[in-house]
């Protein structure tokens, strides 16, 4: 990684008739939480920083890499980018099998099939999916999806984690496990992470929060200082149906 | 590739309520055949009207046919070269679609971001030759490609080349008529797809290629299969083009329709049944594609 690999950018981006303005900068090892109710533009922000969207103003770096700036209209295409994303749905390819889905970034950069599998046992292993690697992806329960979805991620070694609503699909049951162990996958992650919830107790994950409402950044802090001062009527509901 | 387009959760919640069942009066169970409603009696009178259009012509086909001098007929010499000369022209023909098609077939889908008239206009091209009699494509292949053609002249003078009654020449009529099927089998295929697995495969590194060649072409596989079988078809059986375009010489541009068209006048016969074995070879793709890709097929 180059420069402090802080991924840090004041950007705009548009998807539909709502544009998102926000303010970012995450150090490596840190998570940010982007906390907000659905609609409020929190995919739109990971999209831009995946490099699926185009910036409508602003700039965006990690450590001293310029992912995207528009007034120079300098663009990093999202395969160069180094951004691992743990996609909502999760994005399987349910044409190959849960070991190929893990090995694909590895493949793609031009290691061999074998190494590659290998190295995907291993992060299947470490998600705890071991069993699962020969299985067809599309056939699993959401909670082994997501174990694969996050193997797969973290198996093409990205600077950056992004995390969309990883738990969100998730039956109430196997979500308290799941997310302690993404606690444990993301603690062990090096880079900048950004976690996108609607769900406060998610957001204990991370280190801070921001809240998105329509598009705008309304509060920020520790999910301690969101409890104790809620800074607007949507969060305040929250900490209270919480309590 | 619309990352737009993605839905949020739950975006219902703030949304109006969806225009659904009448609150009041409700069918007391919604099984298919409740949802499907009731037929008037007149309309089933017609529909079976329609399938005997359709199915009688068949059915003479197959009553009339010579059935017992049949083996004879389908290994007589002519009769085997002409299909000789069939299956390898639709072969290649075939292939050469898969080869030109695809990349088309991806452009169209591509074209959603692009300015409606070239998008009409791109469409339009695909569809003309699907349209056309194929009598009028033999035509225009002619003044394209013939003696004091468009590109024939030049190739002639300067090549040596001519194309007009050589098996090129059904190959090329061949794909003039059969392309359209398989362009618009595969881009169906790519718009019934989740074309979100590309995005994601990117974000894993994959360049531009890499997501075609390992992510978008595996997802439309089902699709280009089908488009590939129905191309096989149509240009197997492609007669209007071919004769006008490439002529009839035995074993150079016979195929099985003209040899057929042909043998008509002489021996009716042999006519029937060379018409037999097309038959069976659109039974044949009928069982090969059934209902699970030709729903898929836009054609």
């Amino acid at each position: 990684m180059n420069g402090d690999g802080c991924l840090a950018g004041t950007f705009t981006a548009r998807r539909g008739d709502l544009a998102v303005a926000i303010d970012l900068d995450v150090a490596p090892g840190r998570t940010l939480a982007l906390f907000g109710p659905n609609g409020a533009g929190k995919s739109t922000v990971l999209a831009a920083i995946a490099g699926l969207l185009p910036l409508e103003a602003g700039r965006l770096r990690l450590g001293d890499r310029v992912l995207a700036d528009a007034s120079s209209g300098r663009v990093l295409a999202p395969e160069a980018r180094r951004v691992g994303v743990v996609f909502q749905d999760y994005l399987l390819f349910g044409h190959l099998t849960v070991r190929d889905n893990v090995a694909f970034a590895s493949r793609m950069a031009g290691a061999s099939r074998r190494a590659s599998r290998e190295a995907a046992d291993r992060w299947l292993e470490r998600v705890g999916a071991g069993g699962l690697a020969a299985r067809h992806p599309l056939a699993l329960s959401g909670g082994q999806q997501q174990r694969v979805a996050v193997a797969r991620a973290l198996a093409a070694e990205p600077d950056v984690l992004l995390l969309d609503e990883p738990l969100s699909a998730l039956d109430v049951e196997v979500r308290v496990d799941l997310r302690r162990e993404l606690a444990d996958h993301v603690r062990g992650f090096a880079g900048p992470t950004i976690l996108v919830t609607h769900s406060l107790a998610d957001a204990a994950i991370a280190d801070e929060v921001a809240v998105l409402e329509q598009g705008v950044v309304t509060q920020r802090g520790t999910l301690d200082d969101l409890r104790r001062a809620p800074a607007t009527p949507y969060v305040e509901r929250l900490v209270h149906a919480a309590a | 590739m619309p990352a737009s387009e993605r839905p949020e959760p739950d975006a219902g919640t703030g949304a109006p309520p969806r225009p659904g069942r009448p609150r009041g009066i409700r069918p007391a169970r919604s099984t298919a055949a409740a949802r499907r409603g009731r037929m008037p009696a007149a309309l089933v009178v017609v529909a079976i009207l329609a399938l005997a259009v359709l199915m009688l012509p068949l059915v003479a086909l197959v009553v009339r046919a010579p059935w017992a001098d049949l083996p004879a007929l389908v290994t007589s010499a002519p009769v085997l070269e002409a299909l000789r000369l069939s299956l390898v022209t639709a072969t290649i023909a075939t292939v050469v679609c898969l080869a030109l098609g695809v990349p088309l077939a991806v452009l169209l889908a591509h074209s959603a971001d692009a300015p409606a008239p070239l998008r009409r206009l791109l469409r339009a091209a695909v569809t003309v030759p699907l349209l056309l009699p194929p009598v009028v494509g033999g035509i225009a292949l002619l003044l394209l490609l013939g003696r004091r053609g468009l590109i024939g002249g030049w190739l002639a003078e300067t090549w040596g080349v001519t194309i007009p009654f050589t098996t090129g020449a059904v190959v090329i009529a061949q794909v003039f008529v059969s392309m359209p099927f398989l362009v618009f089998a595969v881009e169906g295929a790519l718009s019934g797809a989740d074309r979100r697995v590309e995005q994601a495969a990117a974000t894993l590194g994959a360049s531009r290629w890499q997501v075609f060649r390992h992510v978008t072409l595996p997802l439309v596989a089902p699709g280009v299969a089908a488009g590939a079988v129905l191309c096989f078809t149509r240009a197997l059986g492609e007669f209007g083009a071919t004769i006008t375009f490439a002529g009839s010489l035995p074993g150079v541009t016979r195929t099985l329709p003209v040899a057929s068209y042909l043998a008509l006048q002489s021996d009716p016969d042999e006519a029937i049944a060379i018409a037999l074995l097309l038959l069976a070879v659109a039974v044949a793709v009928l069982l090969l594609l059934r209902d699970r890709w030709v729903p898929g097929v836009r054609a």
